[in-house]
């Protein structure tokens, strides 16, 4: 009976939960045509993109070089190597780029989002505008949503280009790989709407899922110090399971079925 | 007398399974300034959120000029939110702007003002409260009877007709208690606002208040001019103003009998 009791209940909470966090969504969605919120969406995006920059460069930067480091040991045992720029582009491209952005952001901005809203929620910042007839749906969470949700292809995009690069530092100039068959065979393998495009949309659901949860987090937390470390924690692991979940969803309907 | 500008009337508040209100009635009159005061824990923050309408009553209704808050449209209770104002607790002012952008904050939100006009407002509210000295301070910079004044300030920049203050003596020195009775007294009377004080700081709000209610047990005990409650006979009151530990308002949080717990004999 207590099962069941106890079963009932927390299947009400996750109900309510996502009912809650589904109106805060459409609250943050519908309130971007507003001309102010444009340039707090600005301001935003240079908190949550601009300074996670660094981070994802040099990440993108040694997974690159990795990648070209595994990959030459295996494909010059087949006398392969020219195909070294096609690998490090394809996998950075279509998995490495938007999952590994979509992690690190998840822990550098995500935690960040999540953190900076529970805060103001503690220190009844947030009912403060409401007491002001200002609506922190609209003032706090919409910039920061949209400001997220554009952010992250973006960054991902980055993260596979240097990624790119670091392929050839390791490949090309120092194991030896011909520079020419690393670009063209890249350019002749790649697909523009099959490995790029693909790549940004699996980054605009992670970037949408990631900020989602985030801005959640932050506005539904007990407004006390271990509620927003419970919080904080919480964005950071719901968000990177649903980052590998989603992936792998992602990829079966782009790549799996052909 | 004009009407009150606040109505509640048979109000009854429930937090989960915990009733906070059993059964409130009060009326807070146009241009005076009236105390809620009651011990910590009993409800008094809810309560002003229960006038701004950011919670919502199980059953009865408060009414703010005549209106039932928590009825209306969202857009008619902004409306309606613009002419009311409350000092939190905390002061609440926003950690990542200045004390000169918190003020001009309501300013810019709802006016169309130029920056220019918005500068002589937001300086002579600070020269009100005696910070225009800290205009170009950020939050973390004051103290925290200063954060309550700036907040203050941006309170009153839209000229309220009603500000609710929560606990504004709480954890202040002395002096700047001093102070901010000084300024709410002086306040209400020079841009006739009304006002609530929501405190537990009996001598203090005695002193400026019009009109005083006491909160206890999930009711109101008590209520009267200052001088009414000072005579009051109930034991309730008399209990909260002399401050004794235990009497009608119990010491104890509601708990088992001790040798029960103890002793486990209680199943
Ligand atoms: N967000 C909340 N969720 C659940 N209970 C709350 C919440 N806020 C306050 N309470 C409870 O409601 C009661 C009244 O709180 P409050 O109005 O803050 O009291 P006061 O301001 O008189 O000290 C307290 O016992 C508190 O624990
Ligand atoms: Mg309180």
């Amino acid at each position: 009976m207590n099962f069941l009791q106890n079963l009932g209940r927390s299947t009400i909470n996750k109900v309510t939960a996502v009912g809650a966090s589904s109106i805060m969504l459409f609250g943050a969605l519908f309130a971007f045509p507003i001309w102010k919120n444009v340039r707090l969406t600005i301001q935003q995006m240079y908190v949550v993109g601009v300074q996670s920059l660094l981070i994802i460069m040099v990440s993108g930067l040694f997974i690159g070089m990795v990648m070209a480091l595994q990959g030459y040991t295996i494909l010059v045992n087949y006398g392969a190597e020219g195909s070294l720029g096609p690998m490090v582009a394809l996998s950075i491209l279509r998995e490495l780029g938007p999952v590994v952005t979509a992690l690190l952001f998840a822990g550098r901005a995500g935690s960040a989002l999540t953190a900076e809203i529970g805060l103001m929620k503690a220190t009844e910042q947030l009912s403060s505008l409401e007491m002001m007839a200002v609506d922190p749906l609209r003032r706090v969470i919409s910039p920061r949503f949209w400001a997220g949700v554009i952010s992250m292809p973006m960054l991902a995009l980055i993260f596979s280009a240097i990624g790119i690069l670091g392929g050839h530092l390791v490949g090309v100039d120092w194991l030896g790989v011909d520079a020419g068959s690393y670009w063209s065979i890249m350019q002749a393998t790649v697909e523009w709407e099959k490995d790029v495009v693909n790549g940004v949309i699996k980054s605009i659901v992670f970037a949408l899922v990631v900020v989602w949860i985030a801005l959640y987090k932050g506005y539904s937390c007990i407004p006390t110090s271990e509620g927003i470390s419970k919080a904080t924690t919480e964005t950071v692991v719901f968000s990177s399971l649903s980052i590998l979940g989603l992936d792998f969803i992602l990829t079966a309907l782009m790549f799996g079925i052909s | 007398m004009s009407k009150p500008i606040i109505q509640i009337e048979n109000m009854q508040f429930s937090r989960g399974d915990r009733v906070i209100y059993e059964d409130i009635s009060l009326n807070v009159e146009t241009g005076k300034l009236t105390a809620i005061m009651g011990p910590s824990g009993i409800g008094k923050t809810t309560l002003l959120k229960l006038i701004g309408a950011q919670l919502t009553p199980s059953s009865g209704s408060v009414l703010f000029q005549g209106t039932n808050v928590h009825t209306i449209s969202r857009t008619k209770l902004y409306e309606l939110r613009r002419k009311m104002s409350m000092l939190f607790q905390s002061g609440a002012l926003f950690t990542n702007m200045s004390v000169y952008d918190n003020v001009a904050f309501p300013l810019r939100e709802h006016t169309e003002l130029d920056e220019d006009i918005i500068r002589t407002i937001v300086l002579l509210k600070l020269e009100a409260v005696g910070l225009r000295g800290a205009a170009e301070l950020q939050p973390s910079e004051l103290s925290g009877g200063m954060a309550r004044r700036a907040a203050l300030a941006r309170a009153i920049a839209l000229d309220p007709e009603l500000i609710m203050y929560d606990e504004p003596f709480a954890g202040q020195d002395p002096i700047s208690m001093g102070v901010l009775v000084k300024l709410i007294k002086a306040l209400s009377k020079a841009l006739n606002l009304t006002s609530i004080v929501v405190t537990h700081d009996v001598t203090e709000v005695l002193s400026i208040a019009d009109y005083v209610y006491i909160l206890a047990n999930k009711r109101i005990i008590g209520q009267g001019t200052p001088a009414e409650i000072k005579q009051s006979d109930s034991e309730l009151v008399q209990q909260f103003l002399q401050g004794t530990a235990d009497g009608p308002v119990p010491f104890h949080f509601p708990a088992q009998n001790i040798a029960d717990s103890f002793l486990g004999t209680a199943k």
